[in-house]
């Protein structure tokens, strides 16, 4: 009937699991009895379950990203903490526990934090900055979200029942195959991998489309900001990419169900064809993590610099050179597979050639930067943090990709080090910018700078603190994912990494008080015109939050930086133009289908881990009844009035009046 | 507004503002909606775009079985196991089946019951038939020992032929509802957009099939 469940999946004898996932447990029971009894359930279904709207799907999906975070980032304390007890000692995790962790935390922090993260920014953004009222495909959107949020369940479920993968955040084989992995914990990474790789290819489509189709009036490929461009190439990475994936976990799927032997040591299985697959994922995937960021970066610097983007063709040719060039250097990741000295050659080369139009983008930020009028807020802040971060991490990158080289630091910490350096200080840091840049368009009011700029000083310190030992560490010789060790000299290099945890999780401690001081002092922080930061692209045409039809009449557009042309003509003549023509507006209306399919797809995940069939069939027919249910409505869209679009559009046209008369006021 | 203080005072070296600028805010909706394409287009390319990530989904099981192709592991290879005429057989039905449902499309679109309804049962019959041809050569092979657990060639070979059959599957199940639809709402756009997708997927299987029958039958018994 349950298939392999049953009460000793529940880990009564260790407690660390147990107690954490009681207190998760509790707070999520918390959460939703205070959200039931305050009255805000009805609220919650219809503005936000069930919301198709780009602004509220993105929102959710940053969200997720931070309590993801959260759960990530406990785990790399732990692993800090064990690694700096562990010297001539078991410390205070066990080895099955531990390896339980390591792949826990880079799971989480890739698929379930750097992703979300980039795709929710993505998403609220990206249809702002063309000037359109929604994605493409808006249903799907959420969709595409809710199998995510799945995906990110059915891993933290494995806290309780049963347990996760000790294999690594990429399942090699042999050993996540059946017979060295007997347990469940390859089958929860395989299941929410799959699961939420398919929202992610769904939100990637419909970004494609919306890139390449939806666009206001004469906003050319050309004059589009430079974060659509990245969006664009990170979407198409994402759809050529993410079907590997599946492929590959497909395969090593049916190799523990059904005993095929793609894998296998018997049979004539091929290991080494699982680590091709999975990088000519995975190497595209840094991109698709980074290529967002290096847009969010482009945008902040030339907003905060008060000059337009250096070199924009150049930065556009250099998004899609990279874009390319991800899907030729997978061979890096493994040098040491012995595939000989020409083949590594070519791919230490290609791997080389990537750094030139990396650096081509860090030039062009700099000559922004250059002779404008620099004002430091804490977006830049983050992206001048990045700056120096990142060509660190891009020469040890460079390094790396030497084979000779590679074959002495690989798997060492030299290269947990070199990746960390890459992630935090080009993904984090970007998508940290993005958060406190493009908060008060969501929200309508600003993050509170002080707390906000204490956060981004300890998490810089502690990065550095926390990684820069993992370099030396792994230059001495130190492997990865060692749950205990006896060479003295790595013991005080392992104590100053702890360190550096320490800070970050003062610097993650200040920016949940940000959040909290600032929704407290939301009138103060109040962003009235919808322009907080005097900016550049369309998204700061609207008012702060952005009304659902995001555009009360669609922009016309110019030239580049569409609305920075329009300010200075409002601006030479001290007032806004004409008000336009109000039309009704057409919006697609909400739907429940994203959260009903996940809530399929979740019963469906739980009882492939598991092996209960019935549970399997009956949660496959539900999902094709959501999506017939969905397919025989009949109206799709709702009316707003043009009197509710005058009325909105008025409010703010009055606030930026205003602001243009204490403009003219000024001397 | 100190920063706007300090660009707006400046020349434009950039030629961001446009002397145009002005009649920004005179153009009406008609002439504001030109920048949005039609539905039938976005639906069709984003339609194309998944199209392009399943083609790479069987890329990936196409390497795969190229790798494996030669680890048969002392059991069955190819050229003892493919029935040529069976497969030809197959290839009819599937190639002629995407001609009915060009039919059906233009049947659809020409709003005649006669000829969508027919031509869409035409295209349910060959596609169940080239299905049920497909599984009694998987059972065929089974009994003969030859199953996916054999060989990691024999695995590669159900994986990636049966991902082609699941497909078939799926795509049979969304023909029928594609009937049911039409002949509870009518020729609504709505309902020719989703047409207009079905036979591009339909279309994209006959694609994959050739490369099948190329890359696993026809080389498979040359070897």
């Amino acid at each position: 009937m349950w298939g392999k469940l049953s009460w000793d999946a529940i880990p009564f004898d260790q407690p660390i699991p147990l107690v954490a996932s009681g207190v998760v447990g509790g707070v999520i029971m918390g959460v939703l009895a205070f959200v039931t009894l305050k009255g805000w359930m009805p609220y919650l279904w219809r503005e936000w379950i069930t919301s198709v709207d780009h602004k509220r799907i993105g929102v959710m999906y940053v969200l997720l990203a931070m309590v993801m975070l959260l759960r990530g980032f406990i785990d790399a304390i732990m692993m800090r903490s064990q690694q700096a007890l562990a010297f001539q000692s078991p410390g205070y995790l066990p080895p099955e526990h531990y390896d339980q962790i390591f792949s826990a935390h880079g799971t989480l922090m890739i698929f379930f934090v750097a992703m979300p993260f980039v795709i929710g920014l993505m998403n609220f953004v990206v249809p702002l900055q063309l000037g359109v009222r929604d994605v493409a495909f808006p249903t799907l959107n959420s969709v595409g979200f809710w199998l995510t949020a799945t995906g990110a369940l059915l891993v933290n479920v494995s806290l309780v029942v049963g347990e996760f993968a000790r294999t690594g955040w990429l399942p090699y084989p042999p050993l996540s195959e059946l017979i060295y992995s007997p347990g469940v914990g390859v089958d929860y990474y395989l299941w929410s991998i799959e699961i939420s790789g398919v929202g992610t290819l769904v939100a990637a489509i419909n970004l494609v489309t919306t890139v390449l189709k939806l666009h206001a009036p004469g906003m050319t490929y050309t004059r589009m900001p430079m974060f659509c461009w990245t969006t664009l190439a990170t979407s198409l990475l994402i759809v050529a990419a993410f079907p590997i994936l599946t492929a590959t976990l497909a395969m090593l799927v049916l190799d523990r169900y059904l005993g095929f032997h793609f894998f296998t040591n018997d049979g004539g299985g091929n290991q080494m064809m699982f680590v091709n697959l999975i990088w000519a994922f995975g190497h595209p995937e840094v991109y698709i993590l980074v290529l967002p960021a290096f847009g969010i970066f482009s945008e902040v610097v030339s907003t905060f610099s008060g000059k337009p983007l250096f070199g924009y063709r150049s930065m556009v040719a250099a998004t899609m050179a990279i874009c390319i060039l991800s899907y030729t250097v997978w061979l890096h990741h493994f040098f040491t597979m012995g595939a000989g000295a020409d083949v590594n050659a070519i791919f230490g080369i290609a791997s080389m050639i990537i750094a030139v139009p990396t650096g081509v983008k860090v030039f062009n930020w700099l000559f922004t930067m250059y002779g404008g009028r620099v004002v430091y807020s804490t977006p830049i802040l983050w992206s001048i943090g990045f700056m120096v971060t990142f060509v660190i991490g891009g020469m040890t990158g460079v390094l790396l990709a030497v084979p000779p080289a590679d074959f002495v630091l690989h798997e060492s910490l030299f290269q947990v080090a070199h990746f960390h350096n890459v992630i935090i200080g080009g993904v984090i840091f970007g998508v940290f910018a993005g958060y406190t840049y493009w908060f008060p368009k969501a929200f309508g009011f600003r993050l509170h700078e002080g707390l906000g700029k204490a956060a981004f000083w300890c998490w810089i310190t502690g990065f550095y603190v926390a990684f820069m030992p993992l370099y030396v560490v792994g230059l001495m010789g130190m492997t990865r994912r060692m749950q205990h060790y006896d060479v003295a000299a790595w013991h005080p290099w392992l104590l100053i990494a702890a360190g550096g945890a320490a800070i970050i999780l003062i610097g993650i401690g200040l920016q949940i008080a940000q959040l909290a001081v600032s929704i407290r002092r939301r009138e103060q922080l109040r962003d009235e015109t919808g322009d907080p930061w005097n900016g550049r692209s369309l998204e700061w045409a609207t008012p702060s939050p952005p009304p659902a039809f995001n555009f009360a009449v669609p922009p016309n557009v110019q030239a580049a930086e569409a609305y920075w042309g329009m300010k200075q003509h409002v601006l030479k003549q001290a007032r806004l133009d004409e008000e336009p023509a109000y039309a009704d507006i057409e919006m697609p209306r909400n739907s429940p289908t994203g959260f009903v399919c996940a809530f399929f797809a979740s019963f469906m995940g739980f009882a492939l881990i598991w092996h209960i069939w019935w549970m399997v069939g009956l949660a496959a027919l539900g999902a094709y009844a959501t999506f017939v249910v969905f397919a025989w409505r009949d109206t799709d869209e709702y009316s707003i009035p043009a009197e509710t679009v005058a009325r909105i559009d008025r409010a703010n046209r009055s606030a930026r009046n205003a602001a243009i008369a204490s403009h003219e006021a000024a001397p | 507004m100190t920063a706007l203080d300090a660009a707006a005072g400046r020349n434009d070296p950039d030629r961001l503002i446009h002397e145009q600028v002005s009649s920004h805010r005179q153009h009406t909706l008609g002439h504001a909606e030109r920048g949005l394409a039609s539905k039938r287009v976005v639906t069709a390319f984003g339609f194309w775009i998944f199209l392009v990530s399943d083609i790479i989904m069987f890329s990936a099981f196409f390497a795969t079985y190229a790798v494996l192709v030669g680890n048969t592991a002392g059991g069955p290879s190819g050229r003892e196991l493919f029935n040529l005429p069976n497969v030809a057989l197959e290839t009819a039905f599937l190639l002629v089946s995407s001609f009915t449902c060009g039919v059906a499309s233009i049947g659809a679109r020409a709003h005649s019951g006669s000829w969508f309804y027919g031509a869409m049962a035409a295209t349910f019959i060959l596609g169940a038939g080239f299905l049920s041809i497909e599984l009694r050569e998987f059972a065929s092979m089974v009994a003969r020992g030859a199953g996916p657990t054999r060989s990691a060639f024999l695995s590669a070979f159900f994986t990636l032929v049966g991902c082609h059959g699941l497909h078939i599957t799926a795509g049979l199940l969304w023909l029928l509802t594609m009937m049911a639809q039409v002949f509870a709402k009518g020729y609504r756009p709505d309902i020719l957009r989703r047409m207009l997708c079905f036979s591009l997927f339909w279309h994209a299987l006959d694609i994959i099939w050739v490369a099948i029958f190329t890359v696993v039958y026809l080389m498979g018994v040359a070897q």
